[in-house]
C-alpha cells in the first residue's frame, strides 16, 4: 500500500518537471513579460532595469535553474505583476473555486444518481426518456451560453416580469465566513444565492453524465444473480435499490466524480468568467494573458498534484467501495 | 468577521424576499458599486505604473497637482507652483489637509513619497519614469517645496500628477522603502488624504473604501463605495442589468444601443485621450511584408503614405464598428488638449485621388502588403484593421491583415516584424509631447526618444521642434512648438496615419451622472446622483 502510494507520488514528481519546463520554454517563445507589464512610456534604460529586477536578462536555462532552486526551497516564484508569492495569490482563491466545484457535484449527484437509477429501474417510462432526452442537452449545451441564459433569466428578465420575483445575484461571491483562516461563501444566505447560478451551470455537463452512467450501471446489475437472488429472499424493493444496487452503482460513478471533480476545480475558467467568479480559473487566464509565468508554472503544479491526489483517492475507494480490488496487484 | 457575514445575511436575506428589490432606500442611494474592467495588480501606489492601479489609487490618495477631465493640471495638494529658475520648481502645499489617521500633511511627506519611489523593489512598471528630471527637493518650510531639476522640466507638474501622496508615519517600516507592497495590498501604511478611506480589498473580489468626511475637498457623496472587478464584457453589462452593480467602466460597443433603449440605464461618455494610429515602416529597403516591388520599399514615398490615409473611410468605422464610441483623428491628441490645433485637418476619405497618388508614385497597379494588428488590446482591433485591409485594397493596395495575441504583436512589432501596424497611444500627460516623443521622434532609446516609433519615421525639423519644446518652462510658446512638430509629423510627412480617438463610455443606472475623463479613469467622486 505505501509503496503504491509513493511510487504514485513520484511520477507526479516526473510530470510536474516535465510540465514546468514545457510551460518556461512555451512563454519565453510567446514573448517578454516586460514589453506587457511597463508603462510604454519607459525608456530602455529602465526596461533593462526591470529584467534585472525580476532576472529576466539571464538566458532562459539559467532562469529555470533559478526557479528550480527556489522550489526546491518551497517558493515558486513572485508573481511578475503583483509582486507577491505567486503561491500565496493561488491559495487566496483556491476556496472559491473549490467551494463552486463543491456545490456543482453535490447537485449533480443529488439531482443525477435518482434520476439516472429511476431511468434504468424503469427504462420504457415517459418520464425515463424525458431524463434522458434532457440528459442530451445537459451534454450539448455550451458552458458559457448556459451561464449567460441563467443570468438573463433569473438576474435581469424574471425580476423584472413578475414584481416580487426574488433576484439572483449575476455575479461575483456573497458574503464569507472564516473559518481556520479560510473564507467560506456556502455558510451564509448571501453566499448560497451567489453561488446557485454558477454551480447549476457547472452541475449540468456532471448532472448529465452520472445520469446515464447511473442508468448504464443500473441496467447492468439488475439482472445479476445477486439481485435475482436478493428478490428471491424476498427483500423489499428499497432495500434492494438501495443497497445492493446502488453500491455497485457507486464504482463508476465515483471514478466519475472524481475526476470530473478535479476538471472542474482546474478548468472552471469559463464559468468563473462568465459570473465573475473570484476564483484561480480567472488569474490563471489573466496570468497567461499578461506571461506571468510564475503564477502559470506554480497554479500547473498544483493542479497536477491535485490531480495525482484525487486519481489516489478515487483509487483508495475503489477498495472501501469493491472488496475485490487490491491495490497491490494494480501496483505491478 | 462572522459579524460581517451575519450582517450581509441578512441583507440577503431582505432581497431575497423583494424587500431591498423593490426601491432605492436612503442607505442604498449612499452606496456606490462599481463594475472595473481590470483589478489592480497592486494597492502600492508605487509599484506598477499601471491604469487600473492609478485608478483605485486616486480614490485613496491625490497627488499634489491633479488633472481635470481634460488632464489639465489643477491643485491638488499643492495650491500653487512656479519656477524660480530654469532647473527649480517651487510649489506651495495645501494648508490643514490631514491624513486619513488625522496627522498633517506636509512637505516631509512629499519628500519621502517621492524617495520612496526608487527603492519599490520587483517594480514590473517602475514610477522611476515620473522622476527622472529630480535631482533634489528643499524644504523650505512644511508647506513650501522646491524641487531641484536636472536640467529645465516643464512637465514636472504633469509627473507630479502621476505620484501618490504618501503618509511617511504611516509608512514606517524595517525594509529600505518602509511599508512594503505587500503590505500596503493587505492595507497596512495605505494611509492617504483621499477621498476615500482603504476599507478592504479581496482579490478577484472587490476593494471596498468608506468616505472621508475630512475630505479637503468636499465631503464625497458616497458614505461607501465598492470596486468589483468584472473583466468580461457579457458579466459586466449584466452586472449593471440586474442590479449587482450601479454602474460600469467600457460597456461593450455591441451592447450599446441595448443599453442607450433601456430607460432604467444611463450613458456617459468622453472622448479619450487614446488614438488609434497605422504605423509604417519608413526605414529602408527592402521591407519585409512587402513582396512584390522589387525590393523598393513604397512607404518611403510621402504620396504613397497619404494615398493610404486618404483611402480610409474614417467616418465608416467610426460609425459601423466603433458603434460610434469614436471620432476621426488628424493628431494624436484631441483639442484642446495641449499642444493640438483648432484647425487640425481629418484626412478626408479620397479612394480616387488616393488611386491617383499611387500612380503618381510610380504604383498604378498598387502592391501587396501585411498590416499587423494586436487582437484584443484596444476597442475592436481586428476589426478595425480588417476594415482598413479592405479599404486599401479597394486602391490596389492588396491587404492582408496579420492578428496576433498582445504579447505575440508587441513582441513583432519591438523587433520591426511589420510593414504597417495598427496600434494605440494614450498620452498620459494629455500633451502632445508625450505622443510625439513616442511614436515620431528619431528613435534614441537610451535618451527614450521614438520608444514606440516602430515605423521609423525620422524628420530633423520635427526633432528640434520638440526638443526645443521639452526645455521650454513657458507654457503657451512651448504648445506652439508642439503643434508645429505635429503639423510636419502628420499634415506634412504623413508620418504615421491616426485614424480615431476611443470614446470612453459609462454606463449606469438612471439617476447617476458621471463625468467622463479623457484619461478613462473611473472615479467615484466623479459619479454624482442627478439633482
Amino acid at each position: 500500500m505505501i509503496v503504491y502510494i509513493v511510487r504514485r507520488l513520484m511520477q507526479a514528481a516526473l510530470v510536474m518537471v516535465v510540465m514546468s519546463i514545457l510551460v518556461f520554454v512555451g512563454i519565453y517563445l510567446i514573448g517578454d513579460p516586460v514589453l506587457m507589464m511597463i508603462s510604454p512610456d519607459a525608456s530602455e534604460l529602465e526596461r533593462e532595469a526591470v529584467r534585472k529586477a525580476l532576472h529576466l536578462d539571464l538566458p532562459m536555462w539559467q532562469q529555470y535553474l533559478l526557479f528550480v532552486n527556489d522550489a526546491l526551497h518551497g517558493n515558486f516564484g513572485k508573481s511578475f505583476l503583483a509582486g507577491q508569492p505567486a503561491m500565496g495569490l493561488i491559495f487566496e482563491r483556491f476556496p472559491a473555486t473549490l467551494e463552486l466545484a463543491f456545490m456543482s457535484l453535490v447537485i449533480s449527484l443529488a439531482l443525477g444518481l435518482p434520476m439516472g437509477v429511476y431511468a434504468g429501474l424503469r427504462p420504457h417510462a415517459p418520464g425515463s426518456k424525458a431524463i434522458m432526452t434532457g440528459s442530451i442537452l445537459g451534454f450539448s449545451l455550451p458552458n458559457f451560453w448556459v451561464g449567460l441564459m441563467l443570468i438573463m433569466v433569473f438576474a435581469v428578465m424574471l425580476p423584472d416580469l413578475i414584481p416580487g420575483w426574488p433576484r439572483l445575484p449575476a455575479s461575483g461571491r456573497g458574503a464569507t465566513v472564516d473559518v481556520l483562516g479560510v473564507k467560506l461563501s456556502f455558510l451564509t444566505l448571501d453566499g448560497l444565492r451567489h453561488l446557485l447560478l454558477p454551480a447549476i451551470t457547472l452541475s449540468l455537463y456532471k448532472g448529465a453524465l452520472i445520469v446515464r452512467l447511473a442508468r448504464a450501471t443500473a441496467r447492468e446489475v439488475l439482472p445479476m444473480d445477486y439481485v435475482k437472488f436478493a428478490r428471491a429472499k424476498g427483500l423489499s424493493e428499497r432495500r434492494i435499490v438501495g443497497v445492493h444496487v446502488l453500491k455497485n452503482i457507486m464504482i463508476p460513478i465515483a471514478t466519475v466524480s472524481g475526476l470530473e471533480f478535479g476538471q472542474t476545480v482546474a478548468f472552471a475558467v469559463v464559468t468563473e468568467t462568465v459570473f465573475s467568479w473570484p476564483g484561480v480559473g480567472k488569474l490563471l487566464i489573466d496570468s497567461i494573458l499578461l506571461l506571468d509565468r510564475p503564477v502559470v508554472v506554480a497554479y500547473l503544479v498544483i493542479i497536477v498534484f491535485f490531480f495525482v491526489v484525487l486519481n489516489l483517492v478515487v483509487d483508495l475507494l475503489y477498495s472501501v467501495l469493491d472488496p475485490r480490488v487490491r491495490l497491490e496487484s494494480r501496483a505491478t | 468577521m462572522v459579524k460581517l457575514g451575519r450582517r450581509a445575511a441578512f441583507a440577503g436575506a431582505l432581497a431575497f424576499t423583494g424587500v431591498a428589490a423593490s426601491g432605492p432606500s436612503k442607505a442604498q442611494s449612499q452606496e456606490l458599486k462599481i463594475g472595473i474592467k481590470t483589478e489592480p495588480s497592486s494597492l502600492d501606489p508605487q509599484f506598477h505604473t499601471l491604469n487600473p492601479n492609478i485608478q483605485v489609487a486616486q480614490h485613496f490618495f491625490d497627488a499634489l497637482v491633479l488633472q481635470d477631465e481634460n488632464l489639465k493640471t489643477k491643485p491638488g495638494l499643492a495650491l500653487s507652483w512656479k519656477t524660480l529658475d530654469d532647473t527649480t520648481w517651487e510649489f506651495k502645499l495645501r494648508p490643514d489637509v490631514k491624513f486619513h489617521d488625522g496627522s498633517d500633511f506636509t512637505a516631509e511627506d512629499v519628500v519621502f513619497t517621492y524617495e520612496r519611489i526608487p527603492k519599490v523593489p520587483n517594480s514590473p512598471g517602475p514610477y522611476t519614469i515620473y522622476t527622472r528630471a529630480m535631482k533634489s527637493f528643499e524644504i523650505v518650510d512644511p508647506l513650501t517645496l522646491r524641487i531641484h531639476t536636472n536640467g529645465p522640466a516643464p512637465l514636472l507638474p504633469l509627473d507630479l500628477a502621476a505620484l501618490s501622496i504618501l503618509s511617511k508615519k504611516a509608512m514606517q517600516g524595517p525594509a529600505p522603502e518602509g511599508k512594503t507592497s505587500a503590505e500596503l495590498n493587505a492595507g497596512n501604511g495605505l494611509v492617504g488624504t483621499g477621498p476615500f478611506k482603504f476599507v478592504e480589498w479581496q482579490r478577484g473580489s472587490r476593494i471596498v473604501g468608506e468616505r472621508n468626511d475630512n475630505y479637503w475637498g468636499g465631503k464625497p457623496v458616497w458614505s461607501k463605495v465598492i470596486l468589483r472587478p468584472l473583466s468580461n464584457n457579457t458579466a459586466r453589462v449584466a452586472a449593471l442589468l440586474s442590479g449587482d452593480v450601479d454602474m460600469i467602466e467600457d460597456p461593450p460597443t455591441t451592447d450599446l444601443a441595448k443599453l442607450k433603449n433601456d430607460p432604467k440605464i444611463h450613458l456617459d461618455r468622453a472622448v479619450s485621450n487614446r488614438v488609434i494610429y497605422i504605423h509604417l515602416d519608413q526605414h529602408g529597403e527592402p521591407s519585409v511584408g512587402i513582396p512584390d516591388t522589387n525590393g523598393k520599399n513604397p512607404l518611403l514615398d510621402k504620396r504613397v503614405r497619404e494615398a493610404l490615409s486618404i483611402a480610409i473611410d474614417r467616418k465608416g468605422i467610426d460609425d459601423k464598428i466603433m458603434e460610434g464610441v469614436a471620432v476621426p483623428a488628424g493628431d494624436l491628441l484631441p483639442y484642446p488638449m495641449g499642444g493640438t490645433r483648432k484647425d487640425t485637418a481629418v484626412d478626408a476619405y479620397d479612394p480616387a485621388k488616393a488611386k491617383k497618388l499611387l500612380a503618381d508614385a510610380g504604383y498604378p497597379n498598387g502592391f501587396h502588403i501585411t498590416l499587423g494588428a494586436p487582437n484584443g488590446r484596444y476597442i475592436n482591433d481586428l476589426k478595425i484593421a480588417q476594415a482598413v485591409a479592405s479599404m486599401w485594397s479597394r486602391i490596389g493596395v492588396k491587404t492582408e491583415v496579420d492578428a496576433a495575441a498582445p504579447p505575440v504583436f508587441f513582441k513583432n512589432r519591438d523587433s520591426f516584424k511589420y510593414s504597417a501596424y495598427l496600434a494605440g497611444w494614450g498620452a498620459s500627460t494629455g500633451e502632445l509631447s508625450n505622443a510625439l516623443k513616442a511614436l515620431l521622434a528619431t528613435p534614441d532609446r537610451p535618451k527614450g526618444m521614438g520608444t514606440t516609433n516602430s515605423g521609423r519615421y525620422s524628420n530633423k525639423e520635427m526633432d528640434a521642434k520638440l526638443e526645443q519644446a521639452l526645455v521650454t518652462n513657458d507654457d503657451a510658446e512651448r504648445e506652439g512648438l508642439l503643434a508645429e512638430a505635429s503639423k510636419i509629423a502628420i499634415q506634412q510627412d504623413h508620418g504615421l496615419i491616426p485614424i480615431h480617438f476611443e470614446l470612453s463610455v459609462w454606463a449606469m443606472k438612471k439617476g447617476l451622472t458621471y463625468q467622463g475623463r479623457a484619461d478613462q479613469n473611473t472615479l467615484a467622486i466623479g459619479v454624482k446622483p442627478a439633482a
